[in-house]
C-alpha cells in the first residue's frame, strides 16, 4: 500500500508532533509513504489563497495532482484542511472539461498534465477504507479501555459533502468514531463535532474564535469526554493552543486534551508516548492517559 | 412506513419556559416529505404543533427547519431519505429566537438583509434612456445569488453567527454580492467599504455550512469569498482579514508554502503593540513546549516554478 505523501505545512510547522506520529502509525499499519513524489508541490492554499484567486489555487493543486498521477500514486494527507481544499479543487476541475484544459495549458509549461483520475485520501479514510478495521485490530496491543473520546471532525473533512465523496463512501461520516472504538475507547457524542474550531478567524476576530474553542471543549467535557481527537492540525492549534484563553472566559479550567488522530492510534499500538510528541501539547493529556494506564 | 418523529417543542405560554422533546409515532406513505409528515401530525395527532409553511414546493422559503440537526426545507426533504432506524428528529432553525415550536422569529434575519441596502443604486439618477442595460453575461453570473429564497437555512447553521450574533451572515452577504456584482450599481465601492468593517465579510469562518445546507444551491460562502477579493481589489486592504490573505498569498508565491511565524505578525502589523503583547502568553507557552514552526522558513525545492504560475496568471488578468 503506497501513497504519495502530502504532509502539509502545519504538520512540520505549528504542530511538529503530528508528522512523526503519522509516519510511525503509517509504518506500523503497512503504509509506504513516498514524500519525494510530491517534492516541490505548493501549499494547497488552505482556502485563504483561494479568497484572492480561486483559479490560482486550482492550478497549484492540479500541479500536485499531476505529480501524483505521473507516479501512479494516490495522495495521502494528514490535514483535513489540505484534504478539503484539494478535494474541492479536484471536484471543480474534474467536472469542467474546458476549465481542465485551461489549467493543463499552464501545467504544460512544466511538462505536467492533470488527467483527472487522482485519488486524494486523508489518513483517516485510508485506515478505515484501504487498510480496513479487521487488519488493524491485531495491531491494537494496548487498548485504551474505556477512554471517553470526543470526535472533532471540524469542517473541511465533512463539507461540502459532494466534493468529499461522502455519498459514495458513507463510512467516512463515522470514521473517527470507528477509530475510537477500534482503539478500545468510547465515542462521546457532542454538539460541536462538525462545527468550526475558530482557527480561520483567529487573527481576525479572536473573541469569536476563542468562544468556539470554549464552547466545543466545554460541551465535550460536560458530555463526559476525557479527551478529544481531531484529524486536522489547524483545529488542534486552536482547540489546544487557545484553550487556556478559553478557560479564562469560564468559571473553571476546561482541561480538555486534544489528540491528533495518529497519536490516539499510536498510543493504542504501544508506541512510546515520547515518540508521539505529547509533551508539546499545551493541554497535557497526562491525566487522561493515566486513566488507561499510560504514563507520559 | 412507520416512523417515530422526535420534535423539539417550545410553548411560551407553558409554565416551564424551555424547549422539550415530544415523540410522535405515525404511519405515512413512502413519498411523504418531512413537511407532509408534520402536517399529518398536526391534523391527526396534535393540533397544538406550530409550524410555518406555504408553497410546499421549495419556492416560498417558509419551512426552513433542522432535520436531524441540519437546516433544510421541510417540503424539499423526503422523510425516507432522513430516517435512521425508523426515526428522525425535527427542530426549529438555529441562530434565531423561537416563537413557538418550529416557528422562529426572522426579524434579525430581515434586519441584516436591510443593512446591505438590497436594491440597485445606479450612478446616474436621470438616465438618458429609460432602461439601464446590462449584458447577458453579467446577469447570468448573478443567477446563482438570485436563486436565494431567503428561507434562512444558511443563517440557521452559520457557525460564525452562533458565537457572534452581530456577524452580518451568509444570506445578507450573498444578497450584497447580488448588487456589488451588478454592473448597473453605482455604490459597489461604498458597499465594499462597509462590508470590510467588523462583522462583515472577514468574519466568515469558511466552514461551508451555508454551502452544504442551502436548498437552492446559492452557496453563500463562495460569494463571500468573491466579495473579499473584490474588496481587496477596490483597495480595502487596511484590515486584519485582507492583510491575512495577502500575507498568505505572498508567502506561497515567494517560498512555495506558508510562513506560519510571520502570518499573524503581518496580519496585525509589525507595530501593533497591543495585539503583539496580547499574543505573547500564547506564543511563550508554545515556545516552551516546542510547539512552533522552524525558526528559519525555508523555501521549498523548485519554488521558482510556483512563482512562475503566479506570474503567468497575473499576466492573463
Amino acid at each position: 500500500m503506497k501513497y504519495a505523501f502530502f504532509s502539509g505545512c502545519v504538520s512540520k510547522g505549528g504542530c511538529p508532533e503530528l508528522y512523526p506520529s503519522a509516519l510511525e502509525v503509517a509504518k506500523r499499519v503497512g503504509i509506504t509513504l513516498d514524500e519525494q513524489a510530491l517534492e516541490g508541490a505548493a501549499c494547497t492554499g488552505a482556502g485563504v489563497l483561494q479568497e484572492k484567486d480561486k483559479k490560482l489555487g486550482d492550478v497549484l493543486n492540479a500541479r500536485t495532482f499531476a505529480m501524483a498521477e505521473k507516479k501512479k500514486l494516490a495522495i495521502m494527507t494528514i490535514c483535513s484542511t489540505c484534504q478539503g481544499v484539494m478535494s474541492q479543487a479536484r471536484y471543480r476541475i474534474v467536472n469542467d472539461d474546458k476549465y481542465r484544459a485551461e489549467i493543463n495549458e499552464i501545467l504544460a509549461e512544466e511538462g505536467l498534465k492533470f488527467k483527472g483520475d487522482v485519488v486524494i485520501k486523508h489518513l483517516l479514510w485510508i485506515l478505515v477504507e484501504d487498510v480496513g478495521i479487521e487488519k488493524l485490530k491485531p495491531l491494537i496491543t494496548q487498548p485504551l479501555e474505556g477512554l471517553k473520546v470526543a470526535p472533532f471532525y471540524g469542517c473541511y473533512i465533512v463539507r461540502p459533502s459532494w466534493a468529499l465523496g461522502l455519498d459514495d463512501t458513507p463510512e467516512r461520516e463515522r470514521s473517527l468514531e470507528t477509530i475510537i472504538e477500534l482503539v478500545g475507547g468510547e465515542p462521546v457524542e457532542f454538539s460541536g463535532k462538525n462545527k468550526c474550531c475558530g482557527f480561520p478567524i483567529l487573527t481576525i476576530n479572536e473573541k469569536a474564535s476563542v468562544k468556539m474553542v470554549a464552547k466545543h471543549t466545554s460541551t465535550a467535557k460536560e458530555e463526559g469526554a476525557d479527551a478529544m481527537v481531531t484529524p486536522c492540525p489547524l483545529c488542534h492549534l486552536n482547540l489546544d493552543g487557545y484553550q487556556p484563553k478559553a478557560s479564562s472566559t469560564q468559571d473553571s479550567s476546561i482541561d480538555m486534551p486534544i489528540l491528533h488522530l495518529p497519536q490516539l492510534l499510536g498510543l493504542s499500538m504501544g508506541v512510546d508516548p515520547s515518540a508521539l510528541g505529547l509533551k508539546r501539547h499545551i493541554i497535557s493529556p497526562a491525566a487522561a492517559l493515566e486513566k488507561v494506564g499510560i504514563k507520559t | 412506513m412507520d416512523v417515530k418523529l422526535n420534535v423539539q417543542r417550545y410553548d411560551p405560554e407553558k409554565k416551564i419556559n424551555s424547549a422539550y422533546q415530544q415523540e410522535y409515532e405515525l404511519d405515512v406513505p413512502d413519498e411523504y416529505t418531512v413537511l407532509d409528515t408534520l402536517i399529518k401530525v398536526r391534523e391527526d395527532l396534535d393540533p397544538t404543533l406550530a409550524l410555518r409553511c406555504s408553497c410546499r414546493a421549495s419556492v416560498c422559503g417558509s419551512c426552513a427547519m433542522r432535520v436531524n440537526g441540519q437546516a433544510t426545507l421541510a417540503c424539499k426533504t423526503k422523510l425516507k431519505d432522513v430516517i435512521k432506524n425508523d426515526e428522525a428528529s425535527v427542530g426549529p432553525a438555529g441562530n434565531m429566537p423561537v416563537i413557538k415550536d418550529l416557528i422562529v422569529d426572522m426579524k434579525p434575519f430581515w434586519n441584516k438583509l436591510r443593512q446591505v441596502e438590497p436594491y440597485l443604486q445606479p450612478e446616474d439618477e436621470d438616465p438618458v434612456t429609460n432602461e439601464r442595460l446590462a449584458s447577458n453575461e453579467s446577469m447570468v453570473h448573478l443567477t446563482g445569488v438570485m436563486n436565494c429564497i431567503m428561507c434562512g437555512a444558511c443563517v440557521s447553521d452559520c457557525t460564525a453567527m452562533e458565537v457572534n450574533p452581530d456577524f452580518i451572515g451568509p444570506a445578507a452577504l450573498a444578497k450584497a454580492y447580488r448588487f456589488v456584482g451588478d454592473p448597473r450599481d453605482g455604490e459597489s465601492k461604498e458597499r465594499l467599504k462597509e462590508l470590510s468593517k467588523e462583522n462583515g465579510i472577514w468574519d466568515c469562518t469558511r466552514c461551508f455550512y451555508c454551502v452544504e445546507v442551502c436548498p437552492k444551491e446559492v452557496a453563500p460562502m463562495e460569494w463571500i469569498m468573491e466579495l473579499r477579493d473584490k474588496a481587496m481589489e477596490a483597495g480595502f486592504t487596511n484590515n486584519y482579514g485582507a492583510r491575512h490573505t495577502l500575507a498568505f498569498v505572498g508567502s506561497v508565491k515567494n517560498t512555495g508554502h506558508l510562513n506560519e511565524t510571520l502570518l499573524p505578525i503581518k496580519t496585525w502589523g509589525f507595530f501593533n503593540l497591543p495585539k503583539l503583547i496580547a499574543f505573547m502568553p500564547v506564543a511563550l507557552r508554545a515556545i516552551l513546549r516546542g510547539k512552533t514552526p522552524p525558526l528559519i522558513h525555508k523555501k521549498i525545492k523548485g519554488y521558482k516554478k510556483i512563482k512562475r504560475v503566479y506570474e503567468r496568471l497575473e499576466s492573463e488578468k
